[in-house]
């Protein structure tokens, strides 16, 4: 396997993590790391165990075994706290949101601004939302109104917007532009690579292995809760991630004929 | 052109309608608190016909105030408890066992270590109260958040436990006398602030609403938001405060009887007239207690993140812990801040009875959980107002008074209540679905 050996130490480290339910191995030592300024995308079919290992970065779940290091250092991450603390935030999957309450309200959940007085700043918080929102979904005007009243798409930006804001460090993607019109989901391309520039390190979720293509740097194939393999964009075709993806088998281990019976 | 001509009146009409619809949406008012006040109004209006003008008298709605006033103290807390996705059940004997306690304290045990009489025993027994009621609250909570029983089972274990506790705790005996200054919380004959202090107490509303609402215009005028239309601004001002220099007016009409105020004109050197005198009671302690409750409740629901937290986990549970919300423990403090509540109501009904007994405070759950339910309150979590439940409670007191008024007896009454608990729900959720 192609491997670029870096000088640098990684962002994050996720060693031989494991997570089971029951007796389904939704992950099986899989270990993937991630560098500052880097996009890795992590691909694989449905139920390959793609969500259930970012779980255990965020803090949602924890894992079995397995060991996680940030910047070298080895931590625990026993809930979504300990993640924020270490800077890492998620679009989840499934959003995330508390349904009942506005947008601002869900931007600031659990980090609310205060006034002096530590009652809630609801002005100040209205605004920062404002602005986020601008850069994002300019279209975007319903600040005061429930999430649950917003359409599929309102809602993603909102769960973008909360990720983006807080000055992460690690940004986790979970299927950030499934429910996104064209134009929006090329404002969150832009977005991904505006914050690669800063030096975020971001581990991507897509189905769509375009976007993969435009975005990662490298890519992570995992399939029924193991990992295939880590490869550069750059040496690898589509068709051989789809190889990866679907027989589980590495460019190099992969047949023709294989890659062709894909089509 | 003839498309013109056809749609032009339509659209004219259209407008007309909508603006109603506008001119309410430009106040921002809540409609559906808008609705219970407008149904309350209607109630109140209908028994004073009903009892041959007996309902909108002074008198009348005075009482009407000190009666809600202990169900309503609760329902604010019982909000909360809703919106978090959770129920307490066991409020009432809750009641009873600190209501017991706090009795014991001042009738039997600290007159013992103090002396009778000692200015310290009403703190002390108060205190204590709202401490036992912090714990009994916050270790159902615990339960519920940590152990993972569902609350329903909890309270309802805790219904029938602290019911049996506060029978053992005087193994059935009424428990009297109640200390001379406790007593005033429950508004009895002194337990009143007088007229000067009701009117102070008005002026300082309406400053408060004054500052509050221009506070918020410059607020969002600071960071260019939409401000609402200034007229919409003075109209709700006025109204607001119209509406508390109204109810301080009513209040103030209401004079004390006359052997009362002989005995307190006698008490001042006042020369007792021929005609009688005739001395405001003023707002009574309980009602105040309740006031100051639903703004202090009202602030931790809307304005601080604990209050948006419980809002938060009702909405979707899952999405307060990814956001790193410490739901359980926030649980945990809906229920002590549940049990505080009812420590509070506890000695309200001790001190209006001046004895507690250990049927204190029984049904008294069904009737807060109505409160809040009428005002709005969504048994599904996530949707409730503090304000809608005092409303809340004062449509149930409402009714049981009105129907006590007009001679209705107590089989019928409780018929009357149960059937307006349906309907009133049957309403929101009609108005719910149709405005999402
Ligand atoms: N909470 C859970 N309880 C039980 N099994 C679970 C749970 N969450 C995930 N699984 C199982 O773990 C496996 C991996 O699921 P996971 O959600 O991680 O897949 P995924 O790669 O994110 O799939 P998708 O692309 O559909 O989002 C699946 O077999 C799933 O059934
Ligand atoms: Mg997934």
């Amino acid at each position: 396997m192609a491997q670029v050996v870096e000088e640098r130490t990684p962002l994050v480290e996720m060693r031989n993590m494991r997570v089971a339910f029951g007796g389904v191995h939704a992950v099986e030592g899989v270990t993937v790391d991630l560098f500052p300024g880097e996009v890795v995308a992590l691909v694989g079919g449905n139920g390959a165990g793609k969500t259930t290992l970012i779980k255990t970065l965020s803090g949602a779940h924890p894992a079995d075994s397995g060991e996680i290091r940030i910047e070298g250092k080895p931590v625990t991450i026993a809930n979504p706290r300990d993640a924020k603390v270490y800077g890492i935030e998620t679009i989840y999957q499934t959003l995330a949101l508390a349904d009942n309450v506005d947008a601002t309200a869900n931007m600031f959940l659990g980090r609310e601004l205060k006034t002096r007085w530590g009652s809630l700043d609801e002005a100040a918080m209205e605004d920062a939302t404002r602005k986020i929102m601008g850069r994002l979904n300019p279209k975007f005007l319903n600040f005061k109104t429930a999430v649950n009243s917003l359409s599929g798409g309102q809602r993603q930006s909102v769960a973008i917007a909360r990720a983006v804001h807080f000055n992460a460090r690690i940004l986790i993607m979970d299927e950030p532009t499934a429910a996104l019109g064209p134009a929006e989901t090329a404002q969150v391309a832009e977005l991904i690579k505006q914050l690669k520039a800063e030096g975020i390190g971001i581990f991507l979720i897509s189905h769509d292995i375009h976007d993969v293509f435009d975005l990662a740097d490298r890519i992570s194939v995992m399939l029924q809760g193991k990992l295939v393999g880590t490869v550069n964009k750059t040496d690898v075709t589509m068709d051989e991630v789809l190889g990866m993806i679907i027989i589980g088998k590495l460019p190099h281990e992969v047949s023709q004929t294989e890659l062709e019976k894909l089509h | 052109m003839t498309d013109t001509t056809t749609k032009a009146p339509e659209r004219v009409e259209e407008q007309g309608k909508r603006s109603l619809g506008a001119l309410l949406r430009a106040t921002e008012i809540d409609t559906r608190l808008l609705g219970m006040v407008v149904a309350l109004l209607v109630i109140w209006v209908g028994f004073h016909v009903l009892s041959g003008g007996t309902f909108l008298t002074a008198r009348n709605l005075w009482n009407l105030s000190v009666q809600t006033s202990a169900v309503a103290i609760m329902a604010t807390g019982m909000v909360l408890v809703i919106v978090s996705r959770n129920i307490d059940l066991s409020v009432g004997s809750m009641l009873a066992v600190v209501g017991m306690t706090m009795a014991l304290l001042q009738a039997e045990i600290l007159p013992d270590l103090l002396g009778f009489d000692h200015w310290a025993i009403w703190v002390i027994s108060l205190a204590v109260g709202l401490v036992l009621g912090a714990l009994i609250g916050g270790f159902q909570g615990f339960i519920v958040a940590y152990v993972g029983v569902p609350s329903f089972i909890v309270t309802l274990g805790g219904l029938l436990v602290w019911r049996g506790v506060a029978w053992a705790m005087a193994s059935g005996r009424t428990i009297a006398p109640m200390d001379a200054t406790f007593q005033l919380l429950g508004g009895g004959s002194r337990g009143s602030i007088g007229e000067t202090w009701s009117w102070i107490v008005g002026g300082v509303a309406v400053v408060a609403i004054v500052v509050l609402l221009t506070n918020r215009r410059r607020q969002r005028n600071k960071y260019g938001f939409r401000l609402r239309p200034m007229w919409a601004e003075v109209g709700l001002g006025a109204v607001a405060c119209l509406a508390v220099l109204g109810a301080v007016w009513v209040i103030n009409s209401y004079p004390m009887p006359a052997r009362l105020a002989q005995q307190y004109a006698e008490e001042r050197g006042i020369v007792w007239p021929e005609g009688g005198l005739i001395i405001p009671l003023g707002i009574a302690v309980p009602v105040m207690l309740g006031l100051v409750v639903a703004l202090v409740m009202t602030f931790i629901a809307t304005r601080r993140s604990f209050g948006r937290y419980v809002f938060a986990i009702g909405g979707n549970p899952e999405a307060a812990e990814l956001g790193g919300i410490k739901t359980r423990w926030t649980v945990v403090k809906t229920f002590a801040l549940m049990g505080v509540l009812v420590a509070l109501a506890a000695a309200v009904q001790t001190a209006r009875l001046n004895a507690a007994v250990s049927g204190l405070g029984q049904l008294s759950e069904l009737y807060v959980i109505a409160a809040a339910v009428i005002g709005g309150t969504s048994l599904a979590g996530g949707v409730g107002t503090i304000a809608g439940a005092v409303l809340g409670a004062l449509v149930m007191q409402s009714l049981q008074s009105g129907m006590v008024l007009m001679g209705i007896d107590a089989p019928l009454q409780d018929i009357v209540v149960g059937v307006v608990l349906v309907v009133a729900v049957a309403i929101d959720s009609f108005y719910r679905r149709r405005s999402t």
